[in-house]
């Protein structure tokens, strides 16, 4: 690959035929792609535009809740909801009849829910798409993913829905070129987050709160104790990594310090409430008295602003530093990242307190990035994007946007796990995944336009457009099909 | 129905190891599968040993879970010990029809409590995670295919190749899709497109000779656990059809409200299974299917109603010639200090063990060399009469 392919595919989203090809800028791939941190907008108007949905997920779980107590509306939900193969799990998504049969069981006002639900998730999908496919930056929305994708959040939980969106938007989008502990903050103590681990309804088994019920003789059904989901995944997979050097014991106590941490509008303690800057509520009633120790370090009582304390100070510790280097690097440079290129970036993490823009330009500086043969498999939303950009898609349906995503197997927002998508080749580079690509480039080839195919291969891969590829392009018999074959070269497929 | 899991009858099955493997009909490399099917199913997210088979008859389950005591009161029992959750009904008639073996308080070498870390050893089989790279039954695949004409076909049926799949031995995978075909003419002319990609011309050939045994399923994905059971079926009951196949399900990290979720994924499961074993039809006779999790759940309820990652979990092995009707156990107790780490069913049977011995007996394996080949560096001996001599 040419600088000026790498600078384009490797880094960014590919060539938009909307765009052009970057003309003179691509002379100097470097300074190209340190432009976009200027050119990138945090809170374009798309997404300033997009309607304010929180009081919706305080409702659907208040009325989760009190469906729950109703044991014929319980069994319907458990009957239909939420398929539980690992793929696609509590697919709510699918506008297929088993989708249809299943909400058909459900309490009316559930599904009503589940539908409104839905259709935000769905607009939001959009919205990320969409603002990708029409920025300046294309780079650094590819670091908007990055992050999103390592606070991993997903939809199968009910109420993830209207919170997913917003979580990327808000708590990850103004800071991927801002300090990491800022984002950790915003990330983990979001409501989606919230949710997603289970810590809105974790309780300090010595707050106020526990200890009254506990003296009523409180109901068995009803949340009551420490949940410590939350705490071991911010530990394993947001900060320190699975070899961090924390104990159980440090799961705990983060756990115990998280509490009060929930999500507005619910529950008896709801009253209590006080808002946070992240959309989060804290509860002092429900958060478990006295100091906490975390890896050594000792937090004096402190209601909300000691988990705030502990997460900044995760944010600084030097194997979050190697964590974080060795993914970005890995997603940038590489399945198997070159040493040299982690050991650089972890230095600059450490050097200036976690600041990503600094982080960003290293990688950009770093020789490592730029090695010739492409080193990455295109994941399917990369892919997707690239073929729309490449094809001057810029906006698309809604639906047909979810449905594309779903059939290559990334949604947003819907990873298997809180690892979030996988960021290596074996996990995509799949028999059955070759397939769904050339569908629905056959498909995406045949709405767009299909003119100038073999000038625009060469915007697309300046200097990197295999000999094979070309002779294949040229003996299509229609330029729909040039462009579809296009789309599925190994060009497009690698980075 | 007989019942063994004391820790004698599991002593005594260890101790005549040697004479168990000579006992075997014929230890062929070379002859390959033949017409054997082996089904791995994995559940990710942990899945909770002590609500898919609930000891009942251990006085200190009901101090652990009395918010669940009352599912199993009328559950099916294995003896007087176990109580089957009653969303694993048709499993429950398996093991009643002597054709499903549980195995419980079984876990991988792993001790600690993360489920990515714990899903890659369970996939790799390897003793530290990430170590290594490819999965066991890849290997096993491979360990087949040595000396065999032609290599076996291995499936997932899943969008992606699961890691346990992984590696040097070709395989492919399959699952729905709703997308319209392509046409002839550009399929044609993306296999020229790949002829000279020394990784996607492999991926593209397999893909379309997945594609060609599917032929043409009505199914749009795998969300509906029965139809995915058939079509897995219907990819390896015919002659030229894959023998090992592997299917994955989520949905069991019942960190909250664990009864209505449990009961949930179970149920999927049940029907995945029931599904599969009435597609094998006659070849049933010749498929085993085993069941695995990376790790077990927490012995206590939690305060939200759940269960956090904990150690020793359950397996099921079923299968047409399955010795099945038993439980498998060196019962580890639940009082405080009978618990692993004092929050945790504790691991007595090494879940490798049970892995290893069951696919060597089926497909005919020398079992202490299956063992070194797919899980490496233990020291545990495969575990022996998984099925009828």
């Amino acid at each position: 690959m040419s600088p000026a392919s790498i600078a384009l595919n490797r880094f960014g989203y590919g060539f938009s035929a909307k765009a052009g090809a970057g003309g003179k800028a691509m002379d100097d791939p470097r300074r190209f792609l340190l432009r976009q941190f200027d050119a990138f907008d945090p809170a374009p108007a798309t997404i300033a535009a997009r309607l304010d949905t929180r009081a919706k997920t305080g409702e659907m779980l208040e009325l989760l809740r009190r469906l729950r107590q109703d044991t014929r509306a319980l069994a319907a939900m458990e009957q239909g909801n939420a398929p539980a193969m690992a793929e696609g799990m509590a697919d709510e998504m699918r506008g297929d009849n088993p989708r249809a049969a299943a909400l058909a069981g459900l309490p009316p006002e559930y599904r009503e829910k589940l539908i409104d639900a839905r259709r935000v998730l769905v607009d939001d999908i959009a919205v990320r798409v969409n603002v990708t496919l029409s920025s300046p930056a294309p780079m650094v929305e590819r670091l908007v993913h990055f992050w999103s994708n390592h606070f991993s959040v997903s939809v199968g939980k009910p109420g993830t829905q209207f919170e997913a969106g917003p979580h990327e938007f808000t708590a990850i989008r103004p800071h991927v070129l801002g300090r990491f502990s800022d984002m950790l903050k915003a990330a983990v103590l979001h409501p989606a987050m919230l949710i997603y681990l289970d810590q809105f309804q974790s309780i300090g088994p010595n707050a106020p709160f526990a200890q009254r019920r506990a003296q009523r003789g409180g109901d068995q059904q009803r949340p009551r104790g420490l949940n410590e989901n939350l705490a071991r995944e911010v530990l394993e997979l947001h900060t320190l990594g699975v070899d961090g050097g924390y104990r159980q014991a440090d799961v705990t106590e983060l756990a115990r310090a998280l509490t009060g941490w929930t999500v507005p509008g619910i529950g008896r303690a709801g009253r209590f409430a006080q808002g946070q800057p992240s959309g989060a509520a804290f509860v002092a009633l429900v958060h478990e008295p006295g100091g906490r120790s975390v890896l050594g370090r000792s937090y004096p009582a402190g209601e909300a602003g000691q988990a705030l304390a502990i997460l900044d100070d995760l944010a600084a510790h030097p194997a979050t530093a190697r964590h974080i280097a060795n993914k970005f690097a890995r997603h940038f440079a590489g399945d198997t990242p070159p040493p040299a290129l982690v050991a650089r970036l972890e230095e600059d993490f450490l050097r200036s307190g976690g600041d990503l823009a600094s982080l960003t330009r290293t990688l950009i500086d770093a020789p490592e990035a730029w090695t010739e043969g492409p080193v990455k498999f295109r994941t399917p939303f990369e892919w997707l994007v690239a073929a729309l950009r490449l094809t001057g898609t810029d906006t698309l349906p809604a639906q047909r946007v979810v449905g594309a995503l779903t059939q290559l197997g990334q949604s947003p927002w819907r990873a298997p796990s809180p690892a979030g998508y996988d960021d290596i080749a074996a996990s995509w580079a799949g028999p059955d995944a070759l397939i769904r690509r050339v569908e629905l480039a056959e498909r995406i080839a045949r709405n767009a336009p299909q003119d100038g195919v073999i000038a625009r291969a060469e915007a697309a891969f300046p200097g990197a457009l295999g000999e094979g590829t070309l002779t294949q392009l040229k003996r299509a018999e229609s330029g729909q099909q040039a462009l579809a074959l296009l789309l599925v070269s190994p060009e497009m497929m690698r980075r | 129905m007989t019942t063994s899991f004391d820790r004698r009858s599991l002593l005594a099955g260890s101790l005549v190891l040697g004479a168990g493997s000579m006992a075997l009909p014929r230890l062929a490399f070379a002859q390959g599968a033949g017409s054997r099917n082996l089904l791995f199913v994995l559940l990710r997210g942990a899945a909770d040993g002590m609500a898919m088979l609930a000891p009942v008859g251990d006085p200190g389950f009901e101090a652990l879970r009395g918010a669940s005591l009352a599912d199993y009161d009328s559950a099916p029992r294995i003896g007087s010990f176990f109580a089957v959750h009653p969303a694993l009904a048709e499993i429950a008639k398996s093991a009643q029809a002597g054709e499903a073996l549980f195995v419980h308080a079984a876990a991988t070498s792993y001790r600690e409590r993360s489920h990515f870390d714990g899903q890659n050893l369970i996939e790799t089989g390897g003793t530290a995670p990430y170590a290594t790279k490819d999965g066991w039954l890849n290997r096993l695949a491979a360990l087949i295919n040595e000396g065999a004409p032609a290599p076996l076909r291995a499936l997932a049926i899943a969008q992606a190749v699961p890691l346990a799949l992984r590696g040097a031995a070709p395989v492919s995978n399959y699952a729905p899709s709703a997308l319209p075909q392509a046409s002839e003419d550009l399929m044609a002319r993306v296999s020229q497109l790949y002829a000279a990609d020394g990784e996607l011309g492999p991926l593209w050939s397999r893909a379309l000779e997945t594609k060609a045994m599917a032929g043409d399923d009505t199914m749009r994905n795998l969300n509906d656990a029965r139809a995915a059971g058939e079509l897995a079926a219907s990819l390896m009951r015919d002659a030229g059809g894959a023998r090992i196949g592997m299917i994955e399900l989520g949905g069991w990290d019942t960190h909250a409200n664990q009864r209505g979720a449990f009961a949930r994924s179970a149920r999927q499961l049940d029907a995945l299974l029931a599904a599969y074993k009435a597609g094998m039809g006659a070849g049933w006779a010749d498929t085993m299917v085993v069941v695995a999790t990376e790790f077990g759940r927490t012995a206590k309820l939690n305060g939200t109603g759940g269960t956090d990652h904990g150690t020793a979990s359950a397996a099921l092995v079923m299968g047409g010639a399955v010795r099945g009707g038993r439980v498998v156990a060196d019962w580890p107790g639940l009082a405080d200090a009978q618990l692993y780490q004092a929050r945790d069913l504790a691991p007595t049977i090494a879940l490798e063990s049970v892995l290893a011995g069951a696919v060597a007996e089926h497909l005919r394996l020398d079992p202490a060399r299956a063992m070194a080949r797919l899980f490496p560096g233990r020291s545990d001996a495969p575990l022996t009469g998984i099925v009828r001599a």
